[in-house]
């Protein structure tokens, strides 16, 4: 019982992380419909702002939380205006190539700059870990799920209850629509980046003070599963993202806990097939019908 | 002058250009290799001094030097009947295979010499195995650690291939020794990365070792390289009460499950190989969290071996730093040649040849060699140990 509560605190930090990528995966998506492979890559961005602020500005943690949180919210912005945005009426394919493109370019323009070095974060939260019957919980993870909460409701606020999530749900639903009753289109669509990648800066400090460990290339494999994630918890719902997050953290601390370690990626990648199968929607993904 | 005359010239000077660069491969084909006939034992050093693998290079030239100036200084060696100076030809390989390849042809062919020792990548050095092969000359890896390095594509041993340092899985086997005997632990858990050779050759060693003499390996856990958490694994690990755990693995990712365990109150002694051997652990793992840690390694600063002590008081003296593996590596490979013509008492290739074949107890800085049939050296491995992050004592397995 003990193990088994243990692990579900293991999963359930793991997830929050996944759940702050699938919920920036998921409104890019849902409002521009491209998959933005450099999710996970902004990510990685904001571990590194979080090591540079913390290490030479002395940036305290919740500093260096929200400032790269700003920061990645504008490299967000200008990723979308110079990548994406003259693609807009292109053929998707092309869009999703060029996010591709964009990966790779923030993993080796990093390498180039910074090294590909591992590097360790700096501590600035002392890990003290709390016992309780048996089950170790940290600090460090209570501030993990903790931000990962308040992100969440505060997007979910954003979305439902501002006139900038208005414009946001209006674009989504209806480029032309929404552009008919003087949305700016451009102005959402900046913003639904500027907010993923915010969340992704905060998923990317939050992870280096947890692992202690930021290389150029951390991104690659969260941004893959968060992706997962997302469609497992269905593209469009943002608690469907967030569910989505957890489960997939579950899983891989379920599948290392039966004693497969070495397929707990294989296992993350046949639920993708899985859901892709049986459930394209996602569990809390809307049903659309197609108009013919 | 007409088109085809034209294009018959064009011709012709590609031909002579192909031609220069046959000269690269190399001439001798009587595979008797190089004799000396005057005072001079000529060891050719293919290194790399500059590319990828550019610093190991570099320290493996630096210990190479001092093992030739000691000899020197003593007025040089007596090898049958004569003394002999020992004279280096160094030249950079620039980390490339077809360089790799063409400096062993232009050292057989121009500088006579009747070994190498270099290059220190595995790639490197099995890139110009070819060459020295067919001019037969001994080549000596002082790092070139892949099993590989010394078969042919079929399984055999090559002839001319030797080596200073221990085959990767080799490092399992003696973990399990030191784990058994010195550590005195019976159960034992394994995490191993299974996204490498490195990481999978050693775990099947060491198992296989470790129920040899008669301990159990409670669980065996894989990751993959770039894997970030360990919780899991670690709960899972925890579980099984192991008293200590092997960490078949590099840096990267064993800092960060050293930090995970310790954290999870995981307090038993962790093993693990020269992959974890870095600065950076105790870095990742955190200085508190990097004790009771050891690994297996070539060679230790910390060792209190006489021969590891004397090399170690030259090696400051000439240069001002401590050596490290690399050096100390390069220092062994060519005392290994020295010491193989000594004993056959002839300075030239087939007596390097055959004196690095049949070597036996050699005493070197790196511990003591004995050539097996597969030109591998079976010799002592030495562990370190780290606490708060230091490495603070070594031990030989013998």
């Amino acid at each position: 019982m003990q193990t088994f509560l243990q692990q579900l605190i293991n999963g359930l930090s793991l997830g929050s992380i996944y759940a702050l990528l699938a919920l920036g995966y998921m409104i890019v998506y849902g409002i521009s419909k491209l998959l933005n492979f450099a999710h996970g890559d902004v990510y990685m961005l904001g571990a590194y702002w979080g090591y540079y602020t913390i290490n030479y500005l002395h940036f305290g943690f919740f500093t260096a939380l929200i400032t790269a949180m700003i920061a990645c919210g504008l490299a967000g912005v200008i990723i979308e205006a110079v990548a994406y945005r003259p693609l807009r009426n292109a053929p998707r394919v092309a869009a999703l190539i060029t996010a591709i493109g964009v990966s790779f370019f923030l993993e080796n323009g990093m390498s180039y700059l910074c090294s590909s070095d591992t590097r360790n974060f700096p501590q600035v939260i002392k890990r003290k870990a709390f016992d309780l019957g048996g089950v170790t919980i940290s600090n460090i993870q209570l501030i993990i799920l903790v931000t990962t909460i308040i992100l969440m409701f505060g997007l979910m606020w954003i979305i439902n209850y501002t006139k900038v999530g208005r414009a946001m749900r209006s674009v989504s639903t209806d480029y032309d629509a929404a552009s008919l009753m003087g949305i700016n289109i451009n102005h959402a669509v900046s913003i639904t980046f500027a907010l993923g990648s915010a969340l992704a800066g905060a998923a990317g400090v939050l992870i280096g003070l947890y692992y202690n460990s930021i290389d150029p290339l951390m991104g690659m494999t969260p941004g893959i599963k968060a992706f997962v994630a997302a469609v497992l918890g269905g593209i469009g719902s943002i608690p469907g993202a967030a569910v989505g997050g957890f489960l997939i953290g579950l899983l891989e601390t379920g599948v290392t806990a039966l004693g497969f370690s070495a397929f707990r990626d294989a296992a993350v990648y046949l639920v993708l097939i899985v859901i892709l199968l049986v459930l394209p929607g996602g569990l809390f993904g809307k049903k659309q019908v197609e108009k013919v | 002058m007409n088109f085809k005359k034209m294009f018959g010239l064009t011709a012709a000077t590609m031909m002579s250009a192909a031609a220069l660069t046959g000269c690269a491969t190399a001439k001798t084909a009587s595979n008797g290799g190089n004799k000396t006939s005057d005072n001079k034992f000529r060891i050719g050093l293919n290194l790399e001094l500059s590319g990828a693998a550019g610093s190991y290079g570099q320290q493996e030239k630096k210990g190479a030097a001092l093992a030739a100036d000691e000899i020197n200084k003593k007025g040089g060696v007596k090898i049958g009947g004569k003394t002999y100076k020992i004279k280096l030809y160094v030249s950079d390989n620039k980390s490339s295979t077809s360089t790799a390849a063409s400096v062993a042809a232009q050292m057989v062919n121009s500088n006579k010499v009747v070994a190498q020792v270099g290059p220190a990548a595995t790639a490197y050095a099995t890139a110009s195995i070819a060459n020295l092969t067919k001019a037969g000359v001994p080549i000596v890896g002082p790092s070139a650690t892949a099993a590989a390095f010394t078969q042919t594509k079929s399984g055999q041993t090559q002839k001319y291939a030797f080596r200073a340092c221990f085959i990767d899985p080799y490092q399992g086997k003696k973990a399990a020794e030191f784990m058994y005997n010195t550590l005195k632990k019976r159960k034992v858990a394994i995490v191993a990365d299974n996204s490498t050779d490195y990481g999978t050759g050693l775990t099947k060693s060491f198992s296989a070792e470790f129920k040899k003499l008669g301990g159990k390996v409670v669980t065996t856990q894989y990751f993959q390289a770039g894997d970030k958490d360990f919780n899991s694994t670690l709960t899972t690990v925890k579980n099984k009460k192991p008293d200590a755990i092997y960490l078949p693995g590099y840096y990267t990712e064993i800092g960060l499950v050293v930090k995970q365990a310790r954290e999870m109150g995981i307090s038993v002694p962790m093993v693990g190989g020269d992959g974890m051997g870095s600065p950076k652990l105790a870095k990742i793992a955190g200085k508190k969290n990097a004790s009771n840690i050891y690994y297996t390694t070539h060679f230790s600063t910390k060792s209190k071996e006489p021969q590891v002590v004397k090399f170690m008081k030259a090696y400051k003296a000439k240069y001002g730093e401590e050596p490290a593996t690399f050096t100390s590596l390069a220092y062994d490979s060519v005392n290994m040649v020295v010491e193989a013509a000594k004993k056959e008492g002839e300075v030239s290739s087939s007596a390097v040849q055959k004196g690095l074949e049949s070597l036996k107890n050699f005493k070197g800085v790196t511990g003591n060699i004995t050539m097996d049939s597969k030109h591998n050296p079976q010799k002592s491995v030495v562990v370190e140990e780290m606490e708060k992050g230091a490495v603070t004592k070594a031990y030989t397995v013998k």
